[in-house]
């Protein structure tokens, strides 16, 4: 905890790098995390959520990967099981080449990648100062109150808030946007290499957001940081992402280039996701839904393709058969779906994007 | 034709609190029969507020609530107290954001649309239930005689907002108030309720006030916008005038920061600071410490909507 | 220049009033609380200053005087069934009262919050166990665990206390856990989790500080109960002993009075009642100030 100059964007730079830029700075395998329970545990049989259900991803050094899907895919789950805040029931997370937990302690991995919650108050202590809030994390770990005082400060300041004017403050004085860039501000006090923000702007309002937006990008750019971007608006991960995943009912449904997935999405869920984004253009509203019924309950997923009873291109084999993640014809993404080399036209439209 | 639904010079000021909270500083709309008006606006535009003032549920104690409104014949302001249980549900009637509070979690969903039914209306309890089955069908829950007796906690969100439409319903009302009706939806489901609502309002005429901080919702169901900013319309007009051709730079910059305009990686054009507070608003415009075209008259002078085109105008010194 | 070298040339920077001083500010604006807190206040005084105040001895009687009524020249309360002035008993009563309403619930608020806040924290088998212990004493009425754990422990002003104090931890618990509970699932324990932070110092500085405060709302509204409770035990014999003063004893002794001068009679109610309300209000008006929203 000794430099807080600003690191170059090349994490090529960063002292701690050991892999070099080509080896991936997260690599997941094999995740899974069933929660059990829920109802009564000693009569009635017990129900298995199946949250995240074996997948496999990695994050490239620098990059910023989104990842979307409806409420219940996993992808909150995904975020906590990644910072051990929920113990995985299986699977391997390699940092930077190093398997945590046993080749790099847990304590050192959580320096490296910290995380930003959606609920800009839920995740603040109420009664403890911004400056107190966010020197937490260096006192913790042995930094002096002078020096963690005026790294709040730094910070502060470079989230965009007047620390002069926000340090003595208490988190219920300040707004939303506020409080997110407090959230921010915390994340960064440990110097990270990977942020995971887990719905960082969704509860926040559209010209608010819109400043957090940039500030992350800037923040990006002036701490060499790589990026996990949650969040359900797609719009908003088109804009961020470099790369992105689309989760449902636990389990990878897509992930490739961001650009490639939005344009050309392979996956019929995927192009069902895009297709429900509002259209934005007063003389095209959407005439149809392009997908019925909810988001299924991921206590009792169905069999073969997860998808595939809300799918208007399964057949027989999609019931019986799980596909696996295979690479698509464009060969920039990959996608799990048995029928994703059939000839067949592409059912929806694709997003339409105003301005463009 | 008169307009369904007409709002006066509307004023809501909070007490409760320290200091007054101006909610609503003059506000004043008009809702033609069988349209969609969407009040768009952020957290603390005064958009909620003005929808409930129109069922009159502010708490007398802390709030005083001036100017007149009068839907359908009724004038809401000047109407006894005990004379508004009548008008609720059966002239207006309002869904909210989370559904699931606002379902009676104890009572199947049937069991409170039956009830919602007889309180209303003379009907014996079979024609009641066969009513219930027919508001199930009408917003589109499938298998609807089983759900009838279900749980609102056995449904999913979604779901339960069609039940919570269903049951606004209930006893055919003229219009329809929707609070963030789909803020807490997925944007899968979230479109499927906006579809729904569209087509209620053109079979059964309904008209609908929905309010939403999401311009893709307005733009998806709305026939005319009221943009809204520290209590007041800044700019109205139907949803084309607004949306293709913003003029307040309030509405200008709420279009201008949406992502969906920007390439990858640009910067975003943003509005600077944050919203003004209720309980000290500024002299003057209230958007002016966060306008780029403010002048010195801004900060002195409050804008009156100026008209602009046939039906479209906006609350701006500059214009 | 480093931008720390900048920030340090600043001056001093001005911190927001803190939590307390809101507190304290909000509650002074509820003067339905503040009254309350004055009537406690000069209760405590009466109490400390009892030997100054009172206009006679409070434990010589005269059988001549026996149950004089209310505005009697010399005896502005009356006498009671011994002829001791009333004034004098219910002034110098306020001692044993007080002490008996107000030491068992600090302690049980230390032990109960230990108990709970541990048991919420740390969640799975330590909760259960913990809980469930707790849980069997919830089976009794705590009336009638006080008196049952008194009268185990033998009469005796000490043994009320102990009992009282028994009996007081297991609602503490049960408030303590659920509050940690509720606070442990809140993002800014993660937060800190995330910051490898340790068990001890989220509870020290995340925990605490949101836990106690709603633990100490609660507990003050336990010191009502404290003092009926307390006043039960006296009045059944296993608390204080005549002839000391103590406002439940004093209940007990006048009921055989409650026909010939009824008001002199309650008078010791009347003194319970007021207490007791005082600390109700006054734990209902923190309740409110404690709330940063409001």
């Amino acid at each position: 905890m000794t430099h807080f100059e600003p690191i170059s964007p090349l994490s090529v730079l960063d002292p701690r790098d050991r892999g070099g830029p080509v080896q991936p700075l997260l690599t997941i395998q094999g995740l899974k995390k069933y929660f059990h329970s829920a109802g009564n545990s000693w009569f009635g049989a017990q129900s298995v959520v199946r949250a995240v259900d074996d997948i496999s991803f990695v994050i490239h050094k620098g990059e910023t990967l989104g990842v979307v899907g409806e409420s219940g895919c996993g992808k909150s789950t995904t975020a906590r099981l990644l910072m051990h805040l929920i113990k995985p029931d299986q699977g391997e997370i390699i940092f930077d080449g190093e398997k945590v937990g046993i080749d790099i302690p847990l304590t050192e991995f959580r320096r490296q990648v910290q995380m930003v919650f959606q609920d800009s108050y839920a995740s603040l202590n109420p009664r403890l100062t911004i400056e107190d809030t966010i020197s937490f994390g260096p006192r913790i770990h042995g930094m002096y109150e002078s020096k963690a005082r005026l790294i709040s400060h730094d910070l502060l300041a470079r989230v965009g808030l007047d620390p002069s004017r926000f340090a003595g403050r208490y988190p219920h004085e300040l707004s939303g946007g506020q409080r997110q860039r407090i959230n921010i501000a915390r994340a960064l006090a440990f110097n990270p290499r990977l942020l995971i923000l887990d719905e960082a702007v969704s509860a926040l309002d559209k010209s608010v957001e819109a400043q957090v937006l940039n500030l992350l990008q800037d923040l990006k750019e002036d701490f060499g940081l790589t990026y996990l971007f949650i969040s359900h608006d797609l719009n908003v991960v088109r804009y961020m992402v470099d790369r992105v995943m689309v989760m449902y009912l636990g389990s990878i449904a897509e992930i490739g280039d961001g650009e490639t997935v939005f344009s050309t999405p392979v996956h019929p869920y995927t192009k069902a996701l895009l297709a429900s984004m509002p259209s934005m253009d007063p003389d095209q509203p959407t005439r149809e839904a392009p997908l019925s019924g909810d988001p299924p309950n991921p206590i009792n997923p169905p069999s073969g393709c997860r998808f595939h009873p809300r799918c208007i291109m399964a057949e027989a084999a999609c019931s019986q058969k799980r596909p696996a993640l295979e690479t698509t014809r464009h060969k920039k993404s990959m996608a799990a779906c048995l029928l994703q080399n059939r000839d067949t036209p592409i059912p929806f439209p694709p997003i339409k994007v105003s301005g463009q | 034709m008169r307009p369904i639904i007409e709002i006066e010079n509307l004023h809501v000021t909070f007490t409760g609190r320290d200091k007054p909270v101006a909610a609503v500083n003059d506000v004043s709309l008009q809702v033609e029969q069988g349209s969609v008006l969407v009040l768009l606006g952020e957290s603390g535009s005064g958009k909620s507020v003005t929808l409930r003032s129109l069922l009159r549920l502010h708490p007398e104690k802390s709030s005083t609530v001036t100017g007149r409104i009068v839907v359908d014949g009724h004038d809401i302001m000047a109407l006894d107290k005990s004379e508004m249980p009548a008008l609720r549900g059966k002239t207006i009637s309002m869904i909210f954001q989370e559904p699931m509070l606002a379902l009676d979690p104890v009572y199947t969903l049937g069991q409170q649309i039956i009830e919602t039914i007889l309180c209303h209306e003379h009907v014996s309890p079979q024609q009641a239930r066969k009513r219930a089955l027919e508001l199930f069908e009408r917003v589109q829950i499938p298998s609807p005689e089983r759900r009838l007796d279900a749980y609102p906690n056995e449904m999913s969100g979604g779901m339960c907002q069609r039940a919570m439409i269903a049951l606004a319903l209930a006893c055919n009302p003229r219009i329809l108030l929707a609070d963030e009706p789909t803020t807490a939806l997925d944007a899968t489901v979230q479109i499927q309720i906006l579809l729904l609502l569209k087509q209620l309002q053109t079979e059964l005429g309904l008209s609908i006030i929905l309010v939403t901080h999401d311009i893709g919702v307005a733009v998806e169901i709305a026939d005319r916008i009221a943009v809204m900013y520290a209590g007041r319309i800044v700019e109205t007009g139907t949803v084309k005038q607004v949306i293709n051709n913003p003029c307040h730079p309030y509405t200008k910059g709420l279009l201008s920061s949406r992502v969906e305009r920007a390439g990858k990686g640009e910067r975003l054009t943003t509005i600077s600071g944050s919203p003004p507070d209720l309980a000290s608003l500024p002299q003057g415009c209230a958007f002016a410490p966060r306008c780029p075209l403010a002048n010195a008259d801004c900060r002195k002078t409050t804008p009156v909507l100026k008209m602009i085109d046939q039906g479209h105008h906006a609350a701006c010194l500059q214009l | 220049m480093t931008p720390n070298q900048a920030l340090e040339t600043q001056p001093v920077i001005a911190r927001s009033p803190g939590y307390w001083h809101g507190v304290i500010k909000r509650f002074s604006r509820n003067h339905v609380a503040m009254g309350a807190l004055i009537v406690i206040l000069g209760l405590i005084l009466m109490a400390v200053f009892a030997a100054y105040i009172a206009p006679a001895d409070p434990i010589k009687g005269s059988m001549l005087r026996r149950l004089k009524p209310i505005g009697t020249p010399g005896f502005p309360l009356g006498a009671d069934e011994l002829g001791r002035d009333m004034l004098s008993r219910l002034i110098y009563g306020a001692r044993l009262s007080l002490l008996m309403g107000l030491s068992p619930v600090p302690i049980a608020f230390v032990i109960g919050s230990l108990l709970g806040i541990t048991a919420g924290y740390v969640g799975g088998l330590t909760n259960s166990l913990i809980m469930r212990t707790i849980d069997v004493f919830y089976a009794f009425p705590s009336v009638l665990l006080a008196v049952a754990l008194s009268g185990a422990l033998g009469a005796g002003l000490t043994n009320a206390l102990i009992s009282i104090t028994l009996v007081f931890i297991p609602p503490i618990t049960r408030v303590a856990e659920s509050v940690t509970t509720q606070v442990r699932g809140l993002d800014y324990i993660d937060a800190a989790r995330a910051s490898g932070a340790s068990s001890y110092t989220i509870i020290r500085v995340h925990i605490l500080g949101n836990v106690l405060g709603p633990i100490f709302v609660y507990a003050t509204g336990l010191v009502s109960v404290s003092m009926i409770l307390a006043s039960g035990l006296s009045f059944l014999g296993l608390g204080v002993r005549p002839p000391d003063p103590e406002w439940g004893l004093m209940l007990n002794t006048l009921r055989t009075a409650i026909y010939t001068q009824p008001l002199v009679a309650a008078l010791p109610g009347a003194m319970i009642f007021l207490t007791s309300i005082a600390f109700n209000i006054v734990a209902d008006g923190l309740r409110g100030a404690m709330d940063v929203k409001s």
